[in-house]
C-alpha cells in the first residue's frame, strides 16, 4: 500500500517535471538589480533603504509612536538570489507532487496570505492554523503563529517537509532540483561559490532573500506620520487615535512602525466552529501560562488578509476589533484558565469607534512594491496560485 | 471697637479684590511667561513657570492663544515647531493629538480658574503627543477613560504643573520617550497608575502629589530615572518599580526613589480585572519588583497597612505572563537611611500567611519575597525586616551626586544629510516605479536623467503636480505628501544614482 503511494507519487512528480528536463532553450535570466525599496551596493547585495530610518527608536528596539525607527532588517542579499527565491516562491516543484508552491497559500493577489481561514495543505487537507500574510515578514524576529522558529529558513521548513503541507523531503527536493538543467545554472549563477549540485540550505538562502525583499513601508498611514496630516481624513485620523488611545489599546501590543511588538499574547478568541481550542504558544515555551498565547502579527496590509485571527474565525475587519469590546474572556471555553493578556479588558467602544478603527486599518495598505510573479519558471510548471474551488 | 476694624478690613478687601480683577483682567498674557525649555530647566528645582526673562528671550516662535469656545486641536492644526499654544480658562472637551515637534501648551490660570480638558467620560484621552519637545503644564483635566497625558515615542518632553482628576486608567504616562521631566503635577481618582513611566529612560519624576489613585508613581521597564520629593499617599500602592514581562523592552534598573513621603497607602484596590496592577495588595508602600540596581533613599514611609517595602521577583503578581527574555530577580537592590513607622498594621492575604509561620501579626517595614542577589542595607537594625538575610551593609552613604538623570542635552534628532534623506526616499519611495536602466511602472531613471539634467526643481515640479506625458506609461501620482524640502534632495539624489 505504502510502495503504491510512493510510486504513485513519483510516477506524478516525473509527469509534472518533465516537460523542463528536455527545454532550457529560452533561458530565464536571474536579474542584476534589486527589488524595489532596496540599494545595489558595490559588494552586489542589496540593501533595504526607507524613509524609517531617518529616525531612532528608544533602545533600538523598533517600537514607539510615528517618527520611530523599525526593528533589524535582514537583508545584505544579492539580486541574483532574490530573483532566484522569487523563482523557488511560485514554483510547485517545491512540493512532494508537483501541486503546491508556497505562493499557493502566500499569494500576491491575497496580500501574501491565501483568503483563507486555514491554510490548505496536500491533497486538500485543512491544517491547524492561518497563513500569514509575508509582507515585512524581514522585520520580525519570530515566526509561526507559535513563534517557534526564528529565522525565515527554520521557519520553511515547517511546511516544505511537512507531511500535510507541502510533502516533500530535503533529499528529495535536492534530487527533483537537480533533474532540472535551468534550476542547476541559476543556483550556479545565485551561488557563484557553491559546489556543483544545488543544496538544499540555497534553496533556504534564496528564498528567504526573495521573502526579505517583500517591504510594505508607503502606506497613507506613512505618509501621515512623517508628516503629510493631509493624508488622513478626519474619520481616518479619529480612528488613529482611537487605535492608540488607552482605551482601545491596539498600538499597545500593535506597536508603530510595524504594528506589532513582536510578542507572544493571549488574546482568548474562539475557534472556528467545532475545533479544540489551540494550544498555541504553550508548546514552544513548555509553559501553560502562554496557553492560546499567539504572536500578534502586523497589521500592515491587514485589509488585505482577511479572515483574521490564527485561525480565521473572523471573517471582517469590524468583527475583529468587535472582538477586543465584547468583554475579557467572553470566548474562553468553559474549564479553561487562560491567562489573558492584560490589555485585554472592556473598553466598552461604540459601534462608530469601531467603524472608525476600521478607516484607520485600511489606511496601512500599501502594496507599492508588489514582485512579479513570473511568467515562466525554471520547473516549466505553472505558477502555483491560491485556487478557489468554490469560485 | 472690634466690628468697626472688622469692617474697615473687608472694605478694604472688596477694594483690594476688584483692584486685582481690574489689573488681571486688563492684560492677563503679561504676567504669563512662556515655558522653560528642557534644558534651562537643569541642575535641580525650577519653579514650574520660568521666572526670569531669559525664558522669552530665548523664545522665538509665534505664541496662538486659544479661548473657551476655541478648540485646542485648531491651535495644533495651524502650528509649526517652536510655537506655543497658550489656553485661557474654560471647559475644552477634546482630545488634543500632537504628531508634530517642538510645541508648548501653556495654560493660564486666572483667579484660581484653569483651562480644563473635560473629557465628560466620553473622550478616551486628554492629551496624545508622538512629538519630540512637547511641553505641557498648566492643565486641569478630568473625566476622560483612557489618559489625561500620554506619549508615544517622544523624546524631550516637559509635562508640569498639571491638576489630573479621574482621568481614566493613567494619569500621566509617557511611554518610549527619552529624556523627560514630570514635574509638579497633583493627580488623584486614576484607576490604575497616576504616574506612569513605561518604557522610558532619563525621567526625572519630582514634586508630584498622587493620591486616591490604584497606583501613585510606577516605574515600568524603564532605566535611569529619579523619582524625587514625590507626595504619594491614599493609594492602594505608593510607588512602584518594576518590570512587566511580556513588553518589547526588557529591563528596568537604575533608579533612585527618594526623599518622597509615601504614607497611608491603604485605599482599596479599584483596578480593572486582570491589570498588572490588580494584583497589587492594599496598604502598599513601595513595590520593588524585579528591577535591578534601585536605590532607596530619605524617604518617609508611613502607615501602609501591608507592608512599607516590599520586594519581590516576579512570581508574586500571579497574573502576569512569563517571558523567557525578562530576567524575573530584584538584584543589587541599595536601601540607604529611609524614615519608617507604623508600617504593616494589616497586613493581607500572601504577607499574612507568611508573617503568621514567624508568629507575627504584623506586616515588616521590609520585606524580601523569592529572589534576587547583592543587595545592601546601611542600618538594617532600625526596622522590622523579613527575608534581608542576605543583604550586605552598603558601602555607599547617599546617592546624593545624582542631582539628575535627565541629559545634559536634549536627545537630538537623528542626524542625516539631505543627500542621505534623498537616498532613502528615492529606495523607499520612487524605487516602486524606477529603476536604473530597465523599465518597471514608469521610465528608468538614466532617461530620467538626460531629461533633467541639472535641473532638480523641475524634478520637483513634475513630482508634485505630475502631467500625463508618455503615452505607453500610465500617469504618475502626485508626490506632494513628500514635503518641500524631502522633495528636493530626492531629486538631487535621483539625478546621482550610477546604478
Amino acid at each position: 500500500m505504502r510502495t503504491a503511494r510512493v510510486i504513485t507519487i513519483l510516477a506524478i512528480t516525473i509527469i509534472a517535471i518533465s516537460p523542463t528536463v528536455q527545454s532550457d532553450s529560452e533561458q530565464i535570466i536571474l536579474a542584476s538589480h534589486c527589488p524595489p525599496g532596496f540599494e545595489l551596493t558595490d559588494d552586489n547585495a542589496c540593501k533595504c533603504r526607507n524613509m524609517y530610518q531617518q529616525y531612532e527608536s528608544l533602545r533600538g528596539s523598533g517600537v514607539g509612536g510615528l517618527k520611530t525607527g523599525l526593528p533589524a532588517i535582514r537583508d545584505g542579499f544579492s539580486p541574483q538570489q532574490i530573483d532566484l527565491g522569487r523563482y523557488l516562491f511560485f514554483d510547485p516543484v517545491l512540493s512532494v507532487d508537483g501541486s503546491l508552491a508556497c505562493s499557493s497559500c502566500h499569494d500576491p493577489n491575497y496580500g501574501f496570505s491565501d483568503g483563507k481561514g486555514r491554510a490548505v495543505g496536500m491533497d486538500g487537507a485543512i491544517v491547524q492554523r492561518g497563513a500569514p500574510s509575508l509582507w515585512n515578514v524581514a522585520f520580525l524576529q519570530s515566526l509561526f503563529w507559535d513563534a517557534r522558529a526564528s529565522t525565515l529558513e527554520e521557519q520553511m521548513q515547517g511546511p516544505l517537509y511537512s507531511a500535510e503541507e507541502m510533502g516533500n523531503t530535503p533529499a528529495k527536493l535536492a534530487a527533483t532540483l537537480n533533474n532540472i538543467p535551468a534550476y542547476r545554472r541559476l543556483f550556479a549563477d545565485a551561488f557563484p561559490s557553491a559546489q556543483k549540485d544545488i543544496r538544499v540550505q540555497d534553496v533556504h538562502t534564496a528564498i528567504t532573500a526573495f521573502e526579505s525583499s517583500l517591504v510594505s513601508l508607503n502606506s497613507r498611514y506613512d505618509h501621515y506620520a512623517h508628516g503629510y496630516h493631509e493624508a488622513l481624513n478626519e474619520n481616518e485620523i479619529e480612528g488613529l487615535n482611537i487605535f492608540r488611545s488607552f482605551v482601545a489599546r491596539c498600538a499597545e501590543c500593535h506597536t508603530p512602525p510595524l504594528f506589532t511588538n513582536q510578542q507572544v499574547a493571549v488574546l482568548g478568541t474562539p475557534e472556528p466552529d467545532g475545533l479544540p481550542l489551540d494550544q498555541g504558544a504553550q508548546k514552544t515555551y513548555a509553559d501553560p501560562k502562554f496557553r492560546a498565547g499567539f504572536k500578534v502579527p502586523s497589521l500592515r496590509n491587514v485589509a488585505r488578509t482577511a479572515p483574521y485571527m490564527h485561525s480565521g474565525t473572523f471573517e471582517t475587519l469590524k468583527e475583529t476589533v468587535a472582538f477586543y469590546t465584547k468583554g475579557r474572556g467572553h470566548a474562553v471555553p468553559e474549564g479553561e484558565d487562560l491567562k489573558l493578556h492584560w490589555h485585554i479588558w472592556e473598553p466598552d467602544l461604540s459601534d462608530r469607534e469601531l467603524d472608525r478603527l476600521v478607516d484607520f486599518l485600511e489606511t496601512l495598505t500599501d502594496e507599492g512594491f508588489m514582485p512579479q510573479i513570473p511568467q515562466r519558471l525554471p520547473s516549466g510548471l505553472k505558477p502555483g496560485l491560491v485556487r478557489n474551488e468554490n469560485k | 471697637m472690634k466690628w468697626k476694624m472688622l469692617m474697615i478690613w473687608l472694605v478694604l478687601l472688596a477694594v483690594g479684590i476688584l483692584a486685582g480683577k481690574f489689573l488681571f483682567k486688563s492684560k492677563p498674557t503679561s504676567t504669563a511667561l512662556t515655558p522653560v525649555k528642557l534644558y534651562e530647566a537643569q541642575g535641580g528645582y525650577t519653579p514650574g513657570l520660568a521666572g526670569a526673562d531669559t525664558a522669552l528671550a530665548g523664545f522665538k516662535g509665534e505664541i496662538i492663544e486659544v479661548r473657551n469656545g476655541d478648540k485646542i486641536q485648531d491651535a495644533v492644526k495651524k502650528a509649526n515647531p517652536g510655537d506655543l499654544i497658550r489656553v485661557y480658562p474654560g471647559s475644552y472637551r477634546e482630545t488634543v493629538y500632537i504628531d508634530k515637534d517642538d510645541i508648548s501648551f501653556q495654560g493660564i490660570i486666572i483667579e484660581g480658574e484653569w483651562p480644563t480638558l473635560d473629557g465628560g467620560k466620553e473622550l478616551n484621552d486628554g492629551f496624545l503627543y508622538s512629538g519630540n519637545g512637547i511641553i505641557i503644564e498648566n492643565f486641569k483635566i478630568i473625566n476622560y477613560k483612557g489618559n489625561g497625558i500620554m506619549g508615544q515615542a517622544g523624546n524631550n518632553f516637559v509635562i508640569r504643573n498639571n491638576w489630573v482628576v479621574d482621568a481614566g486608567v493613567y494619569g500621566i504616562f509617557p511611554e518610549f520617550g527619552k529624556n523627560g521631566l514630570v514635574e509638579h503635577n497633583v493627580l488623584s481618582g486614576i484607576e490604575d497608575a497616576a504616574i506612569y513611566v513605561g518604557m522610558c529612560d532619563n525621567i526625572d519624576v519630582l514634586h508630584n502629589e498622587t493620591y486616591e489613585s490604584v497606583a501613585g508613581i510606577e516605574i515600568e521597564n524603564s532605566r535611569h530615572c529619579l523619582v524625587e520629593n514625590n507626595y504619594t499617599h491614599n493609594n492602594t500602592g505608593g510607588l512602584l518599580v518594576f518590570i512587566t514581562p511580556g513588553l518589547p523592552i526588557k529591563t528596568c534598573f537604575d533608579i533612585i526613589v527618594r526623599n518622597n513621603f509615601v504614607v497611608d497607602n491603604n485605599l482599596e484596590n479599584f483596578a480593572a480585572p486582570g491589570s498588572i496592577v490588580s494584583g497589587i495588595p492594599q496598604g502598599t508602600g513601595i513595590l520593588i519588583m524585579a528591577a535591578d540596581d534601585v536605590t532607596l533613599e530619605g524617604n518617609i514611609i508611613t502607615g501602609n497597612n501591608n507592608a512599607g517595602i516590599t520586594i519581590t521577583d516576579l512570581t508574586l503578581v500571579a497574573n502576569v505572563a512569563t517571558d523567557p527574555e525578562s530576567e524575573p530577580n530584584p538584584d543589587r537592590l541599595v536601601i540607604l537611611d529611609n524614615f519608617m513607622s507604623n508600617n504593616g498594621n494589616d497586613p493581607g492575604g500572601q504577607l499574612k500567611a507568611l508573617m503568621a509561620t514567624q508568629m507575627e501579626s504584623k506586616g515588616p517595614d521590609i520585606i524580601h519575597f523569592g529572589g534576587g542577589s547583592g543587595g545592601c542595607i546601611l542600618d538594617k537594625n532600625k526596622y522590622r525586616t523579613f527575608g534581608l538575610e542576605d543583604y550586605g551593609q552598603c558601602q555607599v552613604r547617599t546617592s546624593i551626586a545624582v542631582k539628575s538623570y535627565m541629559l545634559a542635552e536634549p536627545v537630538p534628532p537623528r542626524d542625516i544629510s539631505a543627500e542621505e534623506k534623498g537616498k532613502l526616499t528615492f529606495y523607499g519611495v520612487c524605487s516602486g516605479c524606477h529603476a536604473y536602466g530597465i523599465r518597471m511602472i514608469g521610465p528608468p531613471t538614466r532617461d530620467l536623467q538626460a531629461i533633467y539634467n541639472n535641473n532638480p526643481q523641475g524634478i520637483v515640479d513634475y513630482i508634485t503636480n505630475p502631467i500625463r506625458r508618455r503615452e505607453n506609461y500610465p500617469e504618475m501620482p502626485p508626490q506632494n505628501y513628500l514635503s518641500e524640502e524631502t522633495r528636493m534632495a530626492v531629486a538631487e539624489y535621483m539625478l546621482t544614482v550610477e546604478k
